[in-house]
Protein backbone atom coordinates (compact mmCIF):
# COMPACT_ATOMS: atom_id res chain seq x y z
CA UNK A 1 0.00 0.00 0.00
CA UNK A 2 0.73 3.92 -0.80
CA UNK A 3 0.57 6.25 1.56
CA UNK A 4 -0.02 10.00 0.47
CA UNK A 5 2.96 11.85 1.46
CA UNK A 6 2.65 16.22 2.08
CA UNK A 7 4.30 16.77 -1.55
CA UNK A 8 1.08 14.81 -3.46
CA UNK A 9 -0.77 16.48 -1.14
CA UNK A 10 0.54 20.09 -2.21
CA UNK A 11 0.60 19.02 -5.83
CA UNK A 12 -3.26 17.86 -5.73
CA UNK A 13 -4.18 21.35 -4.47
CA UNK A 14 -2.28 22.93 -7.12
CA UNK A 15 -3.93 20.80 -9.67
CA UNK A 16 -7.63 21.42 -8.56
CA UNK A 17 -6.94 24.91 -10.59
CA UNK A 18 -5.57 22.72 -13.72
CA UNK A 19 -6.34 20.97 -16.65
CA UNK A 20 -7.20 17.29 -15.37
CA UNK A 21 -6.28 15.99 -19.10
CA UNK A 22 -2.98 16.59 -18.14
CA UNK A 23 -2.56 14.57 -15.05
CA UNK A 24 -1.64 10.82 -15.23
CA UNK A 25 -3.93 8.39 -14.49
CA UNK A 26 -2.86 8.13 -10.52
CA UNK A 27 -3.16 12.00 -9.96
CA UNK A 28 -6.85 12.09 -11.73
CA UNK A 29 -7.69 9.47 -8.93
CA UNK A 30 -6.69 11.17 -6.21
CA UNK A 31 -7.96 14.52 -7.30
CA UNK A 32 -11.00 12.95 -6.85
CA UNK A 33 -11.07 11.80 -3.79
CA UNK A 34 -11.55 13.48 -0.49
CA UNK A 35 -7.82 14.93 0.68
CA UNK A 36 -6.22 12.19 2.97
CA UNK A 37 -9.36 10.00 2.48
CA UNK A 38 -7.18 7.84 0.56
CA UNK A 39 -5.29 4.50 0.37
CA UNK A 40 -3.89 3.09 -3.02
CA UNK A 41 -4.58 -0.77 -3.25
CA UNK A 42 -2.15 -3.31 -5.60
CA UNK A 43 -0.29 -0.02 -6.23
CA UNK A 44 3.31 -0.13 -7.95
CA UNK A 45 5.34 -1.85 -4.92
CA UNK A 46 3.44 -4.39 -5.00
CA UNK A 47 4.77 -5.70 -8.55
CA UNK A 48 1.70 -7.09 -9.67
CA UNK A 49 2.57 -7.18 -13.59
CA UNK A 50 1.47 -9.17 -16.12
CA UNK A 51 3.17 -12.19 -16.81
CA UNK A 52 2.21 -12.08 -20.53
CA UNK A 53 4.34 -8.84 -22.11
CA UNK A 54 7.71 -10.18 -20.85
CA UNK A 55 6.87 -13.01 -23.26
CA UNK A 56 6.31 -10.83 -25.78
CA UNK A 57 9.61 -8.43 -25.54
CA UNK A 58 6.77 -5.52 -23.64
CA UNK A 59 8.24 -4.15 -21.00
CA UNK A 60 4.77 -4.47 -18.23
CA UNK A 61 4.47 -1.60 -15.62
CA UNK A 62 4.54 -2.29 -11.82
CA UNK A 63 0.94 -1.70 -11.82
CA UNK A 64 -0.17 -2.85 -14.67
CA UNK A 65 -1.55 0.43 -15.84
CA UNK A 66 -4.53 0.60 -13.69
CA UNK A 67 -4.75 2.71 -10.48
CA UNK A 68 -7.24 1.32 -7.54
CA UNK A 69 -7.90 4.09 -4.76
CA UNK A 70 -10.39 3.50 -2.00
CA UNK A 71 -11.50 6.71 0.01
CA UNK A 72 -14.15 9.24 0.02
CA UNK A 73 -15.90 11.49 -1.97
CA UNK A 74 -17.81 14.21 0.25
CA UNK A 75 -17.59 11.39 3.14
CA UNK A 76 -18.76 8.63 1.54
CA UNK A 77 -16.91 5.16 0.40
CA UNK A 78 -15.84 4.88 -2.62
CA UNK A 79 -13.27 3.17 -5.17
CA UNK A 80 -11.97 4.74 -7.85
CA UNK A 81 -10.66 3.15 -10.71
CA UNK A 82 -8.36 4.79 -12.71
CA UNK A 83 -6.89 3.51 -16.41
CA UNK A 84 -3.52 4.79 -17.48
CA UNK A 85 -3.60 6.54 -20.60
CA UNK A 86 0.18 6.50 -21.05
CA UNK A 87 0.53 2.57 -21.01
CA UNK A 88 -0.25 0.59 -23.84
CA UNK A 89 -2.80 3.53 -24.82
CA UNK A 90 -4.57 2.61 -21.66
CA UNK A 91 -6.05 -1.08 -22.00
CA UNK A 92 -6.78 -3.86 -20.46
CA UNK A 93 -4.82 -7.11 -19.39
CA UNK A 94 -5.10 -10.02 -17.10
CA UNK A 95 -3.48 -8.44 -13.91
CA UNK A 96 -5.57 -4.77 -14.41
CA UNK A 97 -8.42 -6.97 -15.31
CA UNK A 98 -8.26 -8.71 -12.27
CA UNK A 99 -7.64 -5.88 -10.06
CA UNK A 100 -10.89 -4.28 -11.41
CA UNK A 101 -13.04 -6.93 -10.54
CA UNK A 102 -11.74 -7.83 -7.36
CA UNK A 103 -12.11 -4.24 -6.36
CA UNK A 104 -16.09 -4.09 -7.79
CA UNK A 105 -16.49 -7.60 -5.94
CA UNK A 106 -15.13 -5.77 -2.28
CA UNK A 107 -17.19 -2.60 -2.58
CA UNK A 108 -20.52 -4.66 -3.49
CA UNK A 109 -20.03 -6.82 -0.53
CA UNK A 110 -19.20 -3.58 1.48
CA UNK A 111 -22.74 -2.12 0.14
CA UNK A 112 -24.11 -5.41 0.75
CA UNK A 113 -22.93 -5.50 4.44
CA UNK A 114 -24.22 -2.00 4.84
CA UNK A 115 -21.16 0.53 4.10
CA UNK A 116 -22.99 1.56 0.71
CA UNK A 117 -19.46 2.18 -1.68
CA UNK A 118 -19.82 3.85 -4.95
CA UNK A 119 -17.34 2.91 -7.84
CA UNK A 120 -15.61 5.44 -10.10
CA UNK A 121 -13.90 4.19 -13.40
CA UNK A 122 -12.00 6.64 -15.00
CA UNK A 123 -12.21 5.13 -18.60
CA UNK A 124 -9.43 6.19 -20.95
CA UNK A 125 -8.85 2.85 -22.82
CA UNK A 126 -8.65 1.66 -26.09
CA UNK A 127 -9.80 -1.67 -24.74
CA UNK A 128 -8.62 -5.07 -24.68
CA UNK A 129 -5.03 -5.24 -24.50
CA UNK A 130 -4.10 -7.23 -27.64
CA UNK A 131 -0.72 -9.16 -26.30
CA UNK A 132 -3.29 -10.84 -23.82
CA UNK A 133 -5.85 -11.50 -26.13
CA UNK A 134 -8.34 -13.46 -24.87
CA UNK A 135 -7.57 -12.83 -21.19
CA UNK A 136 -8.08 -9.24 -22.10
CA UNK A 137 -11.97 -10.02 -23.06
CA UNK A 138 -12.67 -12.20 -20.45
CA UNK A 139 -12.22 -9.82 -18.12
CA UNK A 140 -14.19 -7.38 -19.42
CA UNK A 141 -17.06 -10.36 -19.38
CA UNK A 142 -16.38 -10.41 -15.65
CA UNK A 143 -15.57 -6.62 -15.11
CA UNK A 144 -19.40 -5.92 -16.48
CA UNK A 145 -20.62 -8.76 -14.42
CA UNK A 146 -19.39 -7.45 -11.04
CA UNK A 147 -19.93 -3.76 -11.96
CA UNK A 148 -23.85 -4.79 -12.48
CA UNK A 149 -23.92 -6.52 -9.86
CA UNK A 150 -22.48 -3.29 -7.53
CA UNK A 151 -24.97 -1.01 -9.25
CA UNK A 152 -27.71 -2.85 -7.22
CA UNK A 153 -26.57 -1.09 -4.05
CA UNK A 154 -24.34 1.90 -5.16
CA UNK A 155 -23.73 4.05 -7.90
CA UNK A 156 -21.34 3.48 -10.44
CA UNK A 157 -19.85 6.16 -12.32
CA UNK A 158 -18.41 6.53 -15.82
CA UNK A 159 -15.99 9.26 -16.34
CA UNK A 160 -14.24 9.61 -19.63
CA UNK A 161 -11.99 13.27 -20.07
CA UNK A 162 -10.05 12.19 -22.96
CA UNK A 163 -7.85 12.40 -24.85
CA UNK A 164 -7.41 8.67 -25.18
CA UNK A 165 -11.45 8.12 -25.19
CA UNK A 166 -13.31 4.98 -24.25
CA UNK A 167 -13.18 2.40 -26.93
CA UNK A 168 -13.79 -1.85 -27.46
CA UNK A 169 -15.28 -3.85 -25.20
CA UNK A 170 -14.71 -1.36 -21.98
CA UNK A 171 -17.39 1.09 -23.36
CA UNK A 172 -19.82 -1.10 -22.60
CA UNK A 173 -19.00 0.17 -18.50
CA UNK A 174 -20.08 3.64 -19.58
CA UNK A 175 -23.78 1.94 -21.43
CA UNK A 176 -23.98 0.19 -18.31
CA UNK A 177 -22.97 2.82 -15.62
CA UNK A 178 -25.40 4.95 -13.17
CA UNK A 179 -24.06 8.06 -14.47
CA UNK A 180 -21.43 9.04 -17.54
CA UNK A 181 -19.28 12.28 -17.33
CA UNK A 182 -17.74 13.70 -20.44
CA UNK A 183 -15.22 16.16 -21.61
CA UNK A 184 -15.52 17.51 -25.20
CA UNK A 185 -12.27 16.00 -25.29
CA UNK A 186 -13.40 12.72 -24.88
CA UNK A 187 -14.39 10.19 -27.50
CA UNK A 188 -17.11 7.47 -26.28
CA UNK A 189 -17.48 4.44 -28.85
CA UNK A 190 -17.31 0.68 -29.05
CA UNK A 191 -15.21 0.50 -32.65
CA UNK A 192 -12.70 2.95 -33.07
CA UNK A 193 -12.63 4.89 -36.44
CA UNK A 194 -9.36 3.32 -37.49
CA UNK A 195 -10.81 -0.04 -36.78
CA UNK A 196 -14.22 0.41 -39.13
CA UNK A 197 -11.73 2.07 -41.69
CA UNK A 198 -9.71 -0.81 -41.57
CA UNK A 199 -12.50 -3.57 -41.70
CA UNK A 200 -14.96 -1.51 -44.48
CA UNK A 201 -12.79 0.71 -45.97
CA UNK A 202 -12.36 4.80 -45.82
CA UNK A 203 -15.79 5.28 -47.77
CA UNK A 204 -17.44 4.12 -44.26
CA UNK A 205 -15.39 5.68 -42.03
CA UNK A 206 -12.31 8.37 -42.71
CA UNK A 207 -10.34 7.99 -39.21
CA UNK A 208 -8.27 11.29 -39.96
CA UNK A 209 -11.61 13.19 -40.28
CA UNK A 210 -11.33 14.69 -37.09
CA UNK A 211 -14.05 16.60 -37.06
CA UNK A 212 -16.65 14.15 -38.03
CA UNK A 213 -14.75 11.59 -35.58
CA UNK A 214 -16.18 14.00 -32.54
CA UNK A 215 -19.19 14.36 -34.59
CA UNK A 216 -19.87 11.29 -33.84
CA UNK A 217 -17.91 9.66 -30.88
CA UNK A 218 -17.29 12.92 -29.42
CA UNK A 219 -18.23 13.36 -25.61
CA UNK A 220 -20.48 16.81 -26.44
CA UNK A 221 -22.41 14.63 -29.00
CA UNK A 222 -23.07 11.69 -26.44
CA UNK A 223 -24.28 14.22 -24.04
CA UNK A 224 -26.35 16.08 -26.61
CA UNK A 225 -28.23 12.56 -26.97
CA UNK A 226 -28.61 11.79 -23.58
CA UNK A 227 -25.93 9.27 -23.47
CA UNK A 228 -24.18 11.02 -21.00
CA UNK A 229 -25.49 12.69 -17.72
CA UNK A 230 -22.38 15.42 -17.22
CA UNK A 231 -20.65 17.35 -19.67
CA UNK A 232 -17.70 19.34 -17.89
CA UNK A 233 -14.71 21.39 -18.67
CA UNK A 234 -11.17 20.01 -18.20
CA UNK A 235 -10.70 21.47 -15.11
CA UNK A 236 -10.17 19.62 -12.24
CA UNK A 237 -12.13 20.81 -10.10
CA UNK A 238 -15.24 21.04 -12.04
CA UNK A 239 -15.10 17.35 -12.73
CA UNK A 240 -14.54 16.81 -8.98
CA UNK A 241 -17.69 18.51 -8.04
CA UNK A 242 -19.78 16.82 -11.42
CA UNK A 243 -18.44 13.69 -9.84
CA UNK A 244 -19.66 14.92 -5.85
CA UNK A 245 -22.96 15.66 -7.33
CA UNK A 246 -23.91 12.38 -9.51
CA UNK A 247 -23.07 10.78 -6.29
CA UNK A 248 -24.82 12.54 -3.89
CA UNK A 249 -27.79 11.92 -6.10
CA UNK A 250 -27.45 8.27 -5.45
CA UNK A 251 -29.02 5.22 -7.66
CA UNK A 252 -30.69 6.78 -10.40
CA UNK A 253 -34.70 5.94 -10.72
CA UNK A 254 -34.07 3.77 -13.91
CA UNK A 255 -30.78 2.55 -15.46
CA UNK A 256 -29.92 3.54 -19.23
CA UNK A 257 -29.15 -0.29 -20.35
CA UNK A 258 -32.54 -1.49 -19.11
CA UNK A 259 -34.08 0.80 -21.25
CA UNK A 260 -34.64 -1.63 -24.08
CA UNK A 261 -37.92 0.05 -25.79
CA UNK A 262 -37.02 3.37 -26.01
CA UNK A 263 -33.67 2.62 -27.75
CA UNK A 264 -35.87 0.09 -30.13
CA UNK A 265 -38.00 2.09 -31.17
CA UNK A 266 -35.48 4.97 -31.79
CA UNK A 267 -33.31 2.41 -33.70
CA UNK A 268 -36.45 0.99 -36.18
CA UNK A 269 -37.02 5.47 -36.89
CA UNK A 270 -33.97 5.89 -38.25
CA UNK A 271 -33.06 5.79 -41.94
CA UNK A 272 -30.48 3.47 -42.64
CA UNK A 273 -30.17 3.86 -46.93
CA UNK A 274 -27.54 6.55 -45.50
CA UNK A 275 -25.19 7.20 -43.13
CA UNK A 276 -27.03 9.04 -39.53
CA UNK A 277 -26.35 12.68 -39.71
CA UNK A 278 -25.13 13.41 -36.12
CA UNK A 279 -27.39 16.65 -36.04
CA UNK A 280 -30.17 15.33 -36.93
CA UNK A 281 -29.70 12.50 -34.27
CA UNK A 282 -29.83 15.55 -31.32
CA UNK A 283 -33.28 16.58 -32.30
CA UNK A 284 -34.87 13.21 -32.08
CA UNK A 285 -32.33 11.90 -29.26
CA UNK A 286 -32.85 15.45 -27.60
CA UNK A 287 -31.87 14.97 -23.51
CA UNK A 288 -34.81 15.23 -21.53
CA UNK A 289 -34.19 18.43 -19.14
CA UNK B 1 -16.18 -1.42 -49.31
CA UNK B 2 -12.80 -4.08 -49.09
CA UNK B 3 -14.68 -6.62 -46.72
CA UNK B 4 -14.22 -9.86 -48.27
CA UNK B 5 -17.23 -11.93 -48.95
CA UNK B 6 -17.09 -14.82 -47.66
CA UNK B 7 -19.39 -17.71 -47.10
CA UNK B 8 -21.58 -16.46 -44.99
CA UNK B 9 -21.67 -19.55 -42.00
CA UNK B 10 -25.06 -21.96 -41.15
CA UNK B 11 -23.76 -23.67 -38.35
CA UNK B 12 -25.67 -21.44 -36.07
CA UNK B 13 -28.81 -21.54 -37.80
CA UNK B 14 -28.54 -25.42 -37.78
CA UNK B 15 -27.81 -26.33 -34.79
CA UNK B 16 -30.48 -23.57 -33.62
CA UNK B 17 -33.15 -26.05 -35.37
CA UNK B 18 -31.42 -28.97 -34.97
CA UNK B 19 -31.77 -28.80 -31.30
CA UNK B 20 -35.23 -26.89 -30.68
CA UNK B 21 -36.84 -28.75 -33.78
CA UNK B 22 -37.71 -24.86 -35.43
CA UNK B 23 -36.63 -22.68 -38.01
CA UNK B 24 -39.06 -20.39 -37.46
CA UNK B 25 -39.18 -17.27 -35.92
CA UNK B 26 -41.56 -17.35 -32.78
CA UNK B 27 -40.79 -13.96 -31.73
CA UNK B 28 -44.77 -11.47 -32.51
CA UNK B 29 -42.21 -8.42 -31.98
CA UNK B 30 -42.96 -6.62 -34.95
CA UNK B 31 -39.18 -4.71 -34.29
CA UNK B 32 -37.63 -8.41 -34.10
CA UNK B 33 -35.15 -8.52 -36.62
CA UNK B 34 -34.78 -11.81 -38.90
CA UNK B 35 -31.20 -12.62 -37.43
CA UNK B 36 -31.92 -13.37 -34.22
CA UNK B 37 -33.72 -16.59 -33.66
CA UNK B 38 -35.33 -17.30 -30.67
CA UNK B 39 -37.50 -20.37 -29.60
CA UNK B 40 -38.86 -21.98 -26.19
CA UNK B 41 -38.46 -25.32 -26.56
CA UNK B 42 -37.96 -28.80 -23.91
CA UNK B 43 -34.77 -29.52 -22.78
CA UNK B 44 -34.96 -32.48 -20.53
CA UNK B 45 -38.22 -32.02 -18.45
CA UNK B 46 -38.42 -27.95 -18.35
CA UNK B 47 -38.92 -25.61 -21.05
CA UNK B 48 -35.66 -23.53 -22.26
CA UNK B 49 -35.34 -20.43 -23.95
CA UNK B 50 -32.59 -20.83 -26.86
CA UNK B 51 -31.47 -17.62 -29.29
CA UNK B 52 -29.18 -17.24 -31.55
CA UNK B 53 -27.61 -14.34 -34.06
CA UNK B 54 -27.30 -15.68 -37.83
CA UNK B 55 -26.58 -13.36 -40.98
CA UNK B 56 -28.94 -11.97 -42.74
CA UNK B 57 -28.49 -10.02 -46.26
CA UNK B 58 -31.84 -7.97 -45.96
CA UNK B 59 -30.73 -6.88 -42.83
CA UNK B 60 -31.49 -2.80 -42.39
CA UNK B 61 -27.73 -2.11 -41.34
CA UNK B 62 -25.92 -2.87 -43.93
CA UNK B 63 -22.37 -3.73 -41.90
CA UNK B 64 -24.46 -6.55 -39.61
CA UNK B 65 -25.80 -8.78 -42.43
CA UNK B 66 -23.51 -11.35 -42.45
CA UNK B 67 -23.90 -12.45 -38.84
CA UNK B 68 -22.16 -9.64 -36.70
CA UNK B 69 -24.06 -8.59 -33.70
CA UNK B 70 -25.51 -5.24 -34.82
CA UNK B 71 -28.05 -2.74 -33.15
CA UNK B 72 -30.98 -4.77 -34.02
CA UNK B 73 -29.61 -7.65 -33.09
CA UNK B 74 -28.24 -6.41 -29.46
CA UNK B 75 -31.32 -4.45 -28.45
CA UNK B 76 -33.08 -7.89 -29.87
CA UNK B 77 -31.35 -10.38 -27.17
CA UNK B 78 -32.10 -7.99 -24.66
CA UNK B 79 -35.83 -7.73 -25.20
CA UNK B 80 -36.15 -11.82 -25.69
CA UNK B 81 -33.83 -11.93 -22.44
CA UNK B 82 -36.14 -9.24 -20.01
CA UNK B 83 -39.24 -11.07 -21.35
CA UNK B 84 -37.64 -14.25 -20.16
CA UNK B 85 -37.07 -12.63 -16.97
CA UNK B 86 -40.59 -10.73 -16.60
CA UNK B 87 -42.57 -13.81 -17.01
CA UNK B 88 -41.13 -16.62 -15.20
CA UNK B 89 -40.79 -14.76 -12.08
CA UNK B 90 -42.03 -17.35 -9.70
CA UNK B 91 -40.66 -21.23 -9.36
CA UNK B 92 -37.74 -22.57 -10.97
CA UNK B 93 -36.05 -19.93 -13.33
CA UNK B 94 -36.18 -21.26 -17.14
CA UNK B 95 -32.75 -21.42 -18.55
CA UNK B 96 -31.81 -19.38 -21.24
CA UNK B 97 -29.34 -21.36 -24.40
CA UNK B 98 -27.20 -19.06 -26.47
CA UNK B 99 -26.11 -20.72 -29.21
CA UNK B 100 -23.07 -18.69 -30.67
CA UNK B 101 -21.86 -18.18 -34.34
CA UNK B 102 -20.95 -14.86 -35.03
CA UNK B 103 -18.11 -12.95 -36.81
CA UNK B 104 -18.15 -10.26 -34.09
CA UNK B 105 -19.68 -6.86 -33.56
CA UNK B 106 -20.86 -4.93 -36.63
CA UNK B 107 -18.44 -2.40 -37.47
CA UNK B 108 -19.80 0.45 -39.17
CA UNK B 109 -20.23 4.18 -38.99
CA UNK B 110 -24.45 3.87 -38.40
CA UNK B 111 -23.64 1.48 -35.70
CA UNK B 112 -21.45 4.11 -33.91
CA UNK B 113 -23.44 6.97 -34.31
CA UNK B 114 -26.12 5.37 -33.17
CA UNK B 115 -24.11 4.05 -30.27
CA UNK B 116 -24.04 0.49 -30.20
CA UNK B 117 -21.82 0.52 -27.10
CA UNK B 118 -25.35 0.84 -25.90
CA UNK B 119 -27.08 -1.71 -27.67
CA UNK B 120 -24.36 -3.85 -26.40
CA UNK B 121 -24.88 -2.85 -22.99
CA UNK B 122 -28.25 -3.78 -22.71
CA UNK B 123 -27.89 -7.44 -24.24
CA UNK B 124 -24.82 -7.57 -21.40
CA UNK B 125 -26.96 -6.29 -18.36
CA UNK B 126 -29.94 -8.46 -19.51
CA UNK B 127 -27.90 -11.97 -19.57
CA UNK B 128 -25.98 -11.15 -16.51
CA UNK B 129 -29.22 -9.97 -14.62
CA UNK B 130 -30.90 -13.52 -15.79
CA UNK B 131 -27.83 -15.14 -14.37
CA UNK B 132 -27.41 -13.34 -11.13
CA UNK B 133 -31.73 -13.98 -10.77
CA UNK B 134 -30.88 -17.67 -10.85
CA UNK B 135 -31.65 -18.72 -14.27
CA UNK B 136 -29.19 -20.58 -15.56
CA UNK B 137 -27.50 -19.33 -19.12
CA UNK B 138 -25.67 -21.31 -20.94
CA UNK B 139 -23.47 -20.23 -24.15
CA UNK B 140 -22.98 -23.37 -26.61
CA UNK B 141 -20.01 -21.87 -29.23
CA UNK B 142 -20.58 -24.03 -32.50
CA UNK B 143 -18.58 -21.66 -34.65
CA UNK B 144 -16.71 -18.38 -34.13
CA UNK B 145 -17.28 -16.42 -31.42
CA UNK B 146 -15.22 -13.32 -31.50
CA UNK B 147 -14.66 -9.64 -29.76
CA UNK B 148 -17.36 -7.54 -28.84
CA UNK B 149 -19.99 -9.76 -30.39
CA UNK B 150 -19.33 -12.66 -27.81
CA UNK B 151 -19.54 -10.10 -25.14
CA UNK B 152 -23.26 -9.26 -26.09
CA UNK B 153 -24.11 -12.75 -26.81
CA UNK B 154 -22.78 -15.45 -24.76
CA UNK B 155 -19.75 -14.11 -22.33
CA UNK B 156 -21.99 -13.68 -19.56
CA UNK B 157 -23.07 -17.50 -19.37
CA UNK B 158 -22.82 -19.28 -16.14
CA UNK B 159 -21.61 -22.41 -18.57
CA UNK B 160 -19.63 -22.03 -21.81
CA UNK B 161 -19.90 -25.27 -23.80
CA UNK B 162 -17.51 -25.54 -27.19
CA UNK B 163 -17.34 -27.58 -29.73
CA UNK B 164 -13.98 -29.17 -30.06
CA UNK B 165 -13.66 -28.49 -33.94
CA UNK B 166 -10.88 -26.03 -35.51
CA UNK B 167 -14.04 -24.42 -36.99
CA UNK B 168 -14.56 -22.96 -33.20
CA UNK B 169 -13.00 -20.18 -32.27
CA UNK B 170 -13.46 -18.05 -29.30
CA UNK B 171 -11.08 -14.71 -29.63
CA UNK B 172 -10.61 -11.22 -29.06
CA UNK B 173 -10.13 -9.69 -32.46
CA UNK B 174 -9.33 -12.11 -35.79
CA UNK B 175 -6.51 -13.08 -36.95
CA UNK B 176 -5.58 -10.97 -40.02
CA UNK B 177 -7.24 -7.86 -37.55
CA UNK B 178 -5.06 -8.66 -34.45
CA UNK B 179 -1.78 -9.36 -37.18
CA UNK B 180 -2.03 -5.88 -38.36
CA UNK B 181 -2.56 -4.08 -34.87
CA UNK B 182 0.29 -5.62 -33.44
CA UNK B 183 2.28 -5.67 -36.56
CA UNK B 184 3.24 -9.17 -36.63
CA UNK B 185 2.32 -12.00 -39.68
CA UNK B 186 -0.13 -14.70 -38.67
CA UNK B 187 2.46 -17.04 -38.93
CA UNK B 188 4.67 -14.90 -36.73
CA UNK B 189 1.26 -14.81 -34.59
CA UNK B 190 0.42 -18.56 -34.77
CA UNK B 191 4.16 -19.21 -33.53
CA UNK B 192 3.72 -17.18 -30.46
CA UNK B 193 0.13 -18.35 -29.77
CA UNK B 194 2.03 -22.00 -28.82
CA UNK B 195 3.71 -20.68 -25.72
CA UNK B 196 1.30 -18.12 -25.17
CA UNK B 197 -2.22 -19.17 -24.71
CA UNK B 198 -4.33 -16.16 -24.49
CA UNK B 199 -3.14 -15.12 -28.00
CA UNK B 200 -4.18 -18.90 -29.80
CA UNK B 201 -7.07 -19.33 -31.79
CA UNK B 202 -6.94 -22.75 -31.10
CA UNK B 203 -10.21 -24.07 -29.12
CA UNK B 204 -8.38 -26.31 -27.33
CA UNK B 205 -5.96 -23.62 -26.16
CA UNK B 206 -9.16 -21.82 -24.69
CA UNK B 207 -9.61 -24.32 -22.80
CA UNK B 208 -6.69 -23.90 -20.90
CA UNK B 209 -7.41 -20.85 -19.69
CA UNK B 210 -10.64 -22.48 -17.14
CA UNK B 211 -12.62 -20.60 -18.69
CA UNK B 212 -14.81 -23.43 -20.29
CA UNK B 213 -16.80 -25.33 -18.84
CA UNK B 214 -16.54 -28.45 -21.33
CA UNK B 215 -15.61 -29.04 -24.58
CA UNK B 216 -17.76 -31.20 -26.41
CA UNK B 217 -16.45 -33.70 -29.56
CA UNK B 218 -18.51 -33.77 -32.22
CA UNK B 219 -17.97 -35.68 -35.97
CA UNK B 220 -19.56 -33.03 -37.79
CA UNK B 221 -20.14 -29.45 -36.59
CA UNK B 222 -21.26 -27.97 -39.76
CA UNK B 223 -24.04 -30.84 -40.30
CA UNK B 224 -25.57 -31.81 -36.83
CA UNK B 225 -26.38 -35.92 -36.96
CA UNK B 226 -29.54 -37.05 -35.37
CA UNK B 227 -26.77 -38.90 -32.37
CA UNK B 228 -25.49 -35.79 -31.81
CA UNK B 229 -27.81 -33.90 -31.87
CA UNK B 230 -28.83 -36.21 -28.53
CA UNK B 231 -25.93 -35.90 -27.03
CA UNK B 232 -25.01 -32.45 -27.33
CA UNK B 233 -29.11 -32.02 -25.96
CA UNK B 234 -27.97 -33.82 -23.28
CA UNK B 235 -24.87 -31.91 -22.00
CA UNK B 236 -26.85 -28.59 -22.21
CA UNK B 237 -29.47 -30.26 -19.69
CA UNK B 238 -26.39 -31.47 -17.76
CA UNK B 239 -24.71 -27.98 -17.66
CA UNK B 240 -28.00 -26.37 -16.79
CA UNK B 241 -28.28 -28.65 -13.81
CA UNK B 242 -24.80 -27.92 -12.99
CA UNK B 243 -24.78 -24.14 -12.69
CA UNK B 244 -28.35 -24.52 -10.50
CA UNK B 245 -25.50 -25.95 -8.15
CA UNK B 246 -23.04 -23.49 -8.78
CA UNK B 247 -22.23 -19.88 -7.81
CA UNK B 248 -24.27 -17.08 -9.85
CA UNK B 249 -21.39 -14.72 -10.40
CA UNK B 250 -18.46 -15.55 -13.03
CA UNK B 251 -15.94 -17.06 -10.45
CA UNK B 252 -16.05 -20.26 -11.96
CA UNK B 253 -13.84 -19.17 -14.85
CA UNK B 254 -10.72 -18.71 -12.55
CA UNK B 255 -11.79 -21.10 -9.62
CA UNK B 256 -11.62 -23.82 -12.10
CA UNK B 257 -8.62 -26.52 -11.91
CA UNK B 258 -7.31 -25.25 -15.45
CA UNK B 259 -7.98 -21.62 -14.61
CA UNK B 260 -5.01 -22.28 -11.12
CA UNK B 261 -2.37 -22.69 -13.78
CA UNK B 262 -3.02 -20.38 -16.59
CA UNK B 263 -4.71 -17.78 -14.78
CA UNK B 264 -2.89 -17.79 -11.71
CA UNK B 265 -1.95 -13.63 -12.08
CA UNK B 266 -5.87 -13.53 -12.01
CA UNK B 267 -5.83 -15.12 -8.70
CA UNK B 268 -2.83 -13.68 -7.11
CA UNK B 269 -4.00 -10.25 -7.77
CA UNK B 270 -8.17 -10.97 -6.46
CA UNK B 271 -6.16 -12.72 -3.42
CA UNK B 272 -4.37 -9.89 -2.83
CA UNK B 273 -6.90 -7.02 -3.24
CA UNK B 274 -8.82 -8.96 -0.94
CA UNK B 275 -6.17 -8.69 1.98
CA UNK B 276 -5.73 -5.31 1.38
CA UNK B 277 -8.85 -3.78 1.17
CA UNK B 278 -9.44 -5.06 4.39
CA UNK B 279 -6.43 -3.09 6.30
CA UNK B 280 -8.42 -0.55 5.59
CA UNK B 281 -11.03 0.61 7.69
Amino acid sequence: MTTMTETKSEAVEFSKRASFIELSGRERAIALLDQGSWRELLGPFDRMESPWLVMQNITPQSDDGCIILKGKVDGQPCVVISMEPAFQGGSLGEVSGAKITAALDLACRDSKNGKVTSAVVLLETGGVRLPEANLGLAAVAEICSSFISLRQYAPVVCLSAGTVGCFGGMSLLAGLASYVILTRESRLGLNGPEVIEQEHGIEEFDSSDRKLVWAIDGGEQRYMTGMADVLVKDKVEEIAAALRKVLKAGLPKIHRSTQIDLFRKRIAALNTDQQIDPNTLRQTWKRES
Amino acid sequence: MNAEHTALSERGRRWFTALTGTSAQTSTDPMHPASVLVADTKLADETARFLCVVPNPQARFPMASQGEVGLEEAYALAASVREVIDTHKSGKRRPIIAIVDLKSQAYGRREETAAIYHAAATATDAYATARMLGHPVIALVVGQALSGGFLTHGYQANRILAFDDPGVVIHAMHKEAAARVTRRTVAELDKLAETIIPLSYKIEDFAKLGILHELIKVKNAEQPQVDEIKLVSERLATAVADARQGELDLSVRWTSPSAKSSRHATIAAREAMFVQWDNIK
